[in-house]
């Protein structure tokens, strides 16, 4: 029996994966060949997908991207496959991609079953938690501290310390929350785990909870990731069907699902919407960790944060914390999206330059033309020009040149990008998001709005910008949360490093 | 209250105005407060949408391919704007914001599935699906 790998993400899905898979099933029936297709998660080199991998003796053989039509073909002289097909791309981990990662907390991602916990195991699965039984609690809220994580949710907040708090806070109840709102344009690192390997998200938790006393944990997963909604559900029954959730292992998971709110991915919105409220940011303090769900101690933690803990733990702090620069430390899973040739999750530990990053592992654009701007960080993220590719990618750096890293997003744009229309568009992205609470944002973005028209229609260009700088100063002082206060960012960096695109006359229609 | 009003939506493809007191009332809450909840998130509708739905991603990465332009070019085909339904009560065209599918954009999801690289031809799919 031969097992060829198909990617079941969403994302292969989506550009026809199922279709590959059912036609390779098919083809092979016809050719009497012994074929076992497996759906796995991605791999996350998106150029190349769907992109299917077949065992051989020497290790498995990628090709992509596939379409259905080239299935016979590929079949045609039986098994082995070709590497000679011009399709074929070799072994996975050779192509450059892959092999300049260091794959830590996506190191089963795209190789394994995501819902076979005898792989997750056969894998590597359950280390951490059983280290971290053996460390005992301080001992593993000590590990997560020592290892240098930090929040992989866009505050960079150091995670140890936010289990530290949590477990000093006496309660009768506590709570982990896994943030898997992933609002972000650009990224796609949570719905690749939940998709690929949601056991590591179920250990991670479940480690969480031990650490700091907590028998519940919810997943709260945005409506728009339908395909990671269904893999988490069935693995957490999985889970329990083995013991490894409910009353014997003394931690219990429930998933809810959002409703298409950016603003609930911000931590205090999103238990408020937990708690079946509109998610309307709540003030600090009180934190979270010591009122959170139901005015209890929550961890709420971003889904990448927690699925780095089990790797923390199986293979100690000090192998984490070893990679990265400065205060960043371990490994970050950059996301290159949008226009750019090679887009995908390439996971590395901090400090590469955002030139590397773009030109050398990305490749460039799509497109061919060169590349212009590029958004890191999601909507609330600065655009960056190519003056600035020396910036490393690394929590202060970015922070240095008024832009964050976030959740890892990089969004590529070539030169046919109108900086003014992305400027107009933060604006008008946090009036149609805004939650409601503070004026400057859900009135100033809507007047923002209307002054970047303005100053698209070429109107009093000048002052225009100066309105516009003003409500972006009022923005960033006067906000509760950083979706009004962060606004300011994409803005202002899109009129400082690209100036010509707010003062260029412009055709009439072109204002629409 | 959120797995409600999507069991709700499953069901009769919105949150109708009727229900929103029958969930008041089980809940123990005042219809102002579950009204208020219901048009918070984008995703509860109080009208039924048409028989097909395309969720169009807006956000940056579908916009530096080029999915602004696309997206214009098919509501100007259909005659519709965003959030509208064909006069037919047949398809309605969404707008969303990020479907994770960045690195394969533009992308959008056709009554739940996702679909993405869109191209000229692959709306011109579309519309042959829904019968538009
Ligand atoms: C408007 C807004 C949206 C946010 N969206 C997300 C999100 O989708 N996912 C996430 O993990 N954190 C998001 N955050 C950050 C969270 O508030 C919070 O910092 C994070 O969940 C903490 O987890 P971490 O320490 O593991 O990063 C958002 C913040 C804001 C202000
Ligand atoms: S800044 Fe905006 S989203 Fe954040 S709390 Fe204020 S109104 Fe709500
Ligand atoms: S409720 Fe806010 S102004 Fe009336
Ligand atoms: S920005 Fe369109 S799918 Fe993410």
């Amino acid at each position: 029996m031969t097992r060829i790998f198909v990617p079941r993400d969403a994302a292969a899905r989506a550009v026809g994966a199922d279709r590959v898979a059912t036609t390779i099933v098919q083809e092979a029936r016809r050719l009497g060949l012994a074929v076992d297709v497996v759906r796995t998660g991605s791999r996350g080199l998106f150029w190349l997908e769907p992109m299917i991998e077949v065992e051989t003796p020497g290790g498995r053989i990628a090709f992509g991207p596939m379409t259905a039509k080239d299935v016979p073909g590929l079949f045609a002289e039986g098994l082995p496959l070709s590497a000679a097909h011009p399709l074929c791309v070799g072994r996975p981990e050779d192509i450059p991609f892959l092999k300049r990662q260091t794959r830590i907390t996506f190191a089963r991602c795209g190789i394994i079953d995501p819902l076979s916990l005898a792989d997750y195991r056969a894998h590597g699965g359950y280390r951490g938690l059983e280290r971290a039984r053996s460390l005992g609690a301080a001992g593993t809220v000590d590990e997560v501290t020592k290892s240098g994580l930090r929040g992989r949710g866009g505050a960079g907040f150091p995670t140890g310390i936010k289990w530290k708090t949590v477990a000093d806070t006496a309660a009768d109840r506590k709570y982990i929350v896994c943030n898997a709102d992933e609002g972000d344009s650009g990224t796609y690192a949570d719905r690749m785990i939940m998709e690929g390997d949601p056991f590591l998200l179920i250990e991670g938790m479940t480690i969480a909870g031990f650490a700091v006393g907590a028998t519940k944990g919810y997943i709260y997963i945005r409506s728009e990731y339908p395909d990671a909604i269904r893999v988490m559900e069935r693995a957490t029954v999985l889970a329990e069907a083995e013991g490894l959730l409910g009353a014997e292992a003394k931690f219990d998971i429930e998933i809810r699902v959002g409703a298409g709110a950016y603003v609930c991915g911000e931590e205090t919105s999103l238990l408020e919407s937990l708690e079946g409220k509109r998610g309307q940011v709540r003030a600090k303090p009180p934190l979270p960790a010591h009122k959170g769900l139901f005015g209890k101690p929550t961890v709420i933690n971003n889904l990448i944060s927690l699925a780095t803990v089990p790797a923390i733990l199986a293979d100690g702090a000090k192998h984490y914390a070893d990679l990265g620069m400065g205060r960043s430390r371990g490994t970050m899973p950059i996301q290159l999206a949008g226009n750019v040739k090679h887009g995908g999750l390439f996971e590395a530990a901090f400090g590469l330059t955002l030139g590397e990053i773009v030109d050398d592992i990305g490749g460039g654009t799509a497109s061919g033309r060169p590349a212009r701007a590029v958004q890191v960080g999601g909507p609330l993220g600065a655009y960056f020009p190519r003056a600035l590719f020396d910036t490393p990618f690394d929590y202060e750096a970015f922070t240095a040149r008024d832009g964050l890293i976030g959740h890892g997003g990089v969004v590529v744009f070539d030169d046919s990008v109108d900086m003014a229309r992305q400027a107009r568009f933060a604006l008008e992205f946090c009036a149609i998001e805004s939650c409601g609470k503070c004026t400057p944002c859900r009135i100033g973005s809507v007047r923002g709005t209307e002054t970047m028209d303005k100053i698209i229609a070429g109107d009093r260009p000048e002052a225009n910008l100066a309105l516009i700088t003003d409500l972006c100063q009022t923005l960033k002082f006067g906000s509760l949360c950083a979706l009004g206060g962060f606004t300011p960012y994409p803005v202002m960096s899109a009129i400082k490093h690209f100036p010509e695109d707010f003062t260029r006359p412009r055709l009439a229609a072109a204002a629409e | 209250m959120l797995p409600i009003l999507h069991d709700l939506q499953a069901v009769f493809g919105c949150v109708p105005p009727a229900a929103v007191r029958l969930v008041a009332d089980a809940l123990n809450l005042t219809r102002a407060e579950v009204h208020g909840v219901v048009s918070f998130y984008h995703d509860f509708r109080e009208q039924p949408a048409g028989r097909h739905v395309l969720k169009l991603c807006r956000a940056e990465a579908c916009q530096s391919m080029d999915g602004e332009r696309l997206a214009r070019a098919f509501l100007d085909r259909l005659g519709v704007e965003w959030g509208d339904t064909t006069p037919d009560g047949r398809f309605t065209v969404e707008a969303t914001y990020c479907l994770g599918l960045c690195a394969c954009a533009p992308s959008a999801m056709l009554d739940g599935e996702p679909i993405a690289r869109l191209t000229q031809a692959s709306f011109d799919e579309i519309a042959r699906e829904v019968g538009q």
